[in-house]
C-alpha cells in the first residue's frame, strides 16, 4: 500500500464572510522564525482591499445595530471556538514565532482571554463612556458612544496571534466593522483565526483579514474615502507618518503606533475608545 | 416590407434567423472580459455619464425628489465642472412639467415613460392619452411599453398598431419602444420583437421597464444592437438602443460600451444613438471619476442619496 499524500491547506485572504484568492493572483512564501518553508500565502491586492472596506460597510449597519448583549455573546462564541482549535494554533504559532509549545499555549491561552476580556466590555463601554449632562434648560441631555464606522488596521508584525486579538477585538465589540492587514512576516494564524470568525455566528463582512505588504496596501486604506478610523499599530514610523497624512483628507480616527506594546499588559479601555464617537441628544422635557 | 396583415408580419419575423443562444451568451461574455483602464476608462466613464437616463419610477416619486434628480442631470457632481451632464431624466407623465421646468435649457432632455407602464394593460385610447399628456407637459422623449401579452399570442399586428398610433401621437417627440425583454422568454422573441419595433417607427429599442428580472442583460443588449445594425443595412434608418434596469456599476456600464463598439459598431457611440437607463450607475461613475482624478478610493458618504 501507498504512503498516503499529505494533505496541505491553502491559505487564502477573508473578505465579506468568504475565503476567495486575491484578485491579483500572487502569492508569497511564508518562512517560519528558523528561515524553514511553511506555506504560501496570498499576497493580496489594492483591489482586495477595496473589496474588502465594501463588504466592511455592507457588514456595518447589522453589526453596529445588533444589542451589545449580542455582540458580547458572539465575541465569547469566538473565544470559545479558539479554545476548541487550540492545538492547531499552537503549533502554528510555535511555528511562525520559534517558540517553544508550551511557551505557544500561554500565547494562545492569552488570545481566549482576551476575547473573553472585551466580550464582558460589550454591555459596559456605554455605562462608562456615556453620561447624563445636567444642562441650563428642560432638557434631559444624554451623551452615548457611537461605534465609528470601518476601521483599518495594521497587525502588529509580532504576536501574529496574541497581537492580532488584541487589535481586532475591541475595535469589534463595540460596534465598528473592520479591514485588517495581518502581520507580513507570519500571517498564517491570521488566517486560521478568520476559519474560527467563519463559524462563530460573526457576520460576514465585519471582520475582513487580508495577506500581504502592508507597505503596499495601507496606503491605500489610509487615503480610501468609505474608511472612518485606522489603527496603524503594526506600521512602522516612516509608514506610519504617510498613512497619517492620507487619512487627514477625510479626518479618519487614528490610532498612532505606540512603540514595542506589551501585551500580556491590562490593555485597559484605549482601544475600544479610540473608535467611539459621542453622540450627545437633547431631549425638551414636558412637551 | 408593410405591414397589411398579421400573417406577412408573422411570416416576416418568423423568416428572420434564429439567434445562436449559446454563441450570443459567450461572444458577450468574452467581449465583457475586455479590460479598460487608464486614460481609456476615463474616457469611457465620461461617455458613460453622457449617455445615463437618469431615471427615478416609483409610486412614491414626490415632486421634491424629481427636482433633486434633474439637478443632479445637470451637474452630477456639483463640485467639479468638468462632469458633463447625463442624457436625459426619465420620470412619469405626471411629474415632465416639474422635471422640464429643472432642467430648462440646459440640454438634458426629458423622457417620460407612457402607455400604461410598466404593464401595458390598457386600451389604446388610453395609451394614446397618456402619450398625448406627456408631450405637451413638455417630454422630449416617450418610453413606451409594448403589449407583450399580445406579442406572445403571436397578434403582432395588435402591436405593430400600437406603436405607430403611439409615434403618431409623439409628433415631434422621440420614441422609446420598451420590448421588456425578460417576459419574452427566447432571443429569438427579442430579435422579432426589435424588428417590430423598428418596422412601426420607434427611434429607440430598450430592453426593459426595470420592474422585471432578468433586464438588461449583455446578451440581448447584444441581440438588440444586431438587429439596429441590420435595420440600417437593410431599410437604411438608424434606431438607437437603451438597455434600462440591473446596470449598477461602472464595469457593467463599460461593458455595454464595449458590446456596442463591438456589434453595432462606434457610429453607435453617442448620446444620440445609445443610452443607459439607470439611477444608481451614476454614483458609481463619479466614484470612479473621483478615483482616477484624485488617485484615492472615494466613498458613497460624498455623493447624493437618491
Amino acid at each position: 500500500m501507498s504512503e498516503r499524500l499529505s494533505v496541505r491547506k491553502t491559505y487564502k485572504l477573508y473578505i465579506g464572510g468568504a475565503f476567495p484568492r486575491s484578485e491579483s493572483g500572487r502569492s508569497y512564501a511564508v518562512t517560519g522564525a528558523k528561515g524553514e518553508f511553511l506555506a504560501n500565502a496570498s499576497k493580496a491586492s489594492r483591489k482586495d482591499l477595496r473589496d474588502a472596506v465594501t463588504a466592511a460597510r455592507k457588514a456595518f449597519p447589522g453589526w453596529s445595530s445588533a444589542t451589545a448583549y449580542n455582540r458580547g455573546q458572539i465575541l465569547y462564541r469566538i473565544a470559545e471556538m479558539l479554545e476548541g482549535r487550540r492545538a492547531q494554533f499552537v503549533s502554528e504559532v510555535a511555528e511562525a514565532d520559534g517558540v517553544s509549545g508550551k511557551k505557544a499555549g500561554e500565547l494562545v491561552d492569552a488570545a481566549v482571554d482576551r476575547l473573553v476580556w472585551y466580550a464582558g466590555w460589550s454591555d459596559k463601554i456605554t455605562s462608562l463612556r456615556g453620561s447624563a449632562n445636567p444642562v441650563a434648560g428642560p432638557y434631559f441631555n444624554l451623551s452615548t458612544p457611537e461605534p465609528t464606522g470601518v476601521v483599518g488596521i495594521v497587525a502588529p508584525p509580532m504576536g501574529p496571534l496574541f497581537g492580532l486579538v488584541s487589535v481586532i477585538a475591541p475595535v469589534i465589540v463595540t460596534g465598528n466593522t473592520c479591514v485588517v492587514i495581518a502581520s507580513e512576516r507570519a500571517p498564517l494564524p491570521s488566517i486560521t483565526l478568520a476559519e474560527v470568525l467563519a463559524t462563530s455566528d460573526l457576520p460576514g463582512g465585519v471582520v475582513n483579514i487580508l495577506t500581504g505588504s502592508a507597505a503596499e496596501m495601507a496606503p491605500w486604506m489610509a487615503g480610501h474615502m468609505d474608511v472612518n478610523g485606522l489603527d496603524l499599530t503594526g506600521a512602522d514610523a516612516e509608514l506610519a507618518q504617510k498613512c497619517e497624512e492620507l487619512a487627514a483628507e477625510n479626518l479618519k480616527r487614528v490610532l498612532r503606533p505606540g512603540g514595542k506594546t506589551d501585551w500580556a499588559a491590562d490593555p485597559g479601555t484605549a482601544r475600544m475608545t479610540a473608535f467611539l464617537e459621542t453622540k450627545t441628544v437633547w431631549h425638551p422635557i414636558g412637551i | 416590407m408593410t405591414a397589411s396583415s398579421n400573417a406577412s408580419l408573422r411570416a416576416f419575423l418568423h423568416g428572420l434567423p434564429g439567434v445562436d443562444r449559446v454563441g450570443a451568451d459567450a461572444r458577450a461574455a468574452m467581449l465583457s472580459t475586455r479590460s479598460i483602464k487608464t486614460s481609456a476608462k476615463r474616457q469611457a466613464i465620461d461617455m458613460a455619464i453622457s449617455m445615463v437616463d437618469l431615471t427615478t419610477l416609483e409610486g412614491a416619486d414626490t415632486r421634491g425628489k424629481v427636482r433633486a434628480m434633474c439637478a443632479k442631470a445637470v451637474h452630477p457632481d456639483p463640485a467639479d465642472p468638468t462632469v458633463p451632464s447625463v442624457a436625459a431624466v426619465c420620470v412619469y407623465p405626471d411629474l415632465v412639467a416639474e422635471a422640464r421646468d429643472v432642467v430648462g435649457s440646459s440640454g438634458v432632455k426629458v423622457a417620460s415613460v407612457a402607455t400604461a407602464f410598466p404593464s401595458g394593460r390598457s386600451t389604446l385610447e388610453v395609451k394614446v392619452s397618456d402619450t398625448a399628456f406627456a408631450v405637451a407637459a413638455g417630454a422630449d422623449e416617450i418610453d413606451m411599453v409594448i403589449d407583450r401579452g399580445a406579442f406572445l399570442s403571436g397578434d403582432y399586428l395588435k402591436v405593430f398598431e400600437e406603436i405607430q398610433a403611439v409615434k403618431a401621437a409623439c409628433g415631434e417627440a422621440h420614441l422609446k419602444v420598451i420590448l421588456e425583454t425578460g417576459e419574452l422568454a427566447t432571443y429569438d422573441n427579442v430579435r422579432r420583437a426589435s424588428w417590430l419595433a423598428m418596422l412601426a417607427g420607434g427611434d429607440f429599442i430598450k430592453t426593459s421597464t426595470g420592474k422585471v428580472q432578468p433586464a438588461a442583460t449583455l446578451p440581448v443588449t447584444l441581440v438588440m444592437l444586431e438587429a439596429v445594425r441590420d435595420f440600417l443595412a437593410v431599410e437604411g434608418r438608424k434606431v438607437g438602443v437603451k438597455p434600462a434596469g440591473g446596470i449598477r456599476t461602472t464595469k457593467d456600464a463599460i461593458k455595454m460600451l464595449v458590446l456596442v463598439n463591438e456589434t453595432a459598431g462606434p457610429d453607435w457611440l453617442d448620446p444620440d444613438w445609445f443610452r443607459l437607463g439607470a439611477s444608481s450607475v451614476l454614483n458609481d461613475l463619479l466614484m470612479q471619476r473621483q478615483k482616477l482624478t484624485t488617485g484615492r478610493y472615494a466613498g458613497p458618504d460624498y455623493f447624493t442619496l437618491d
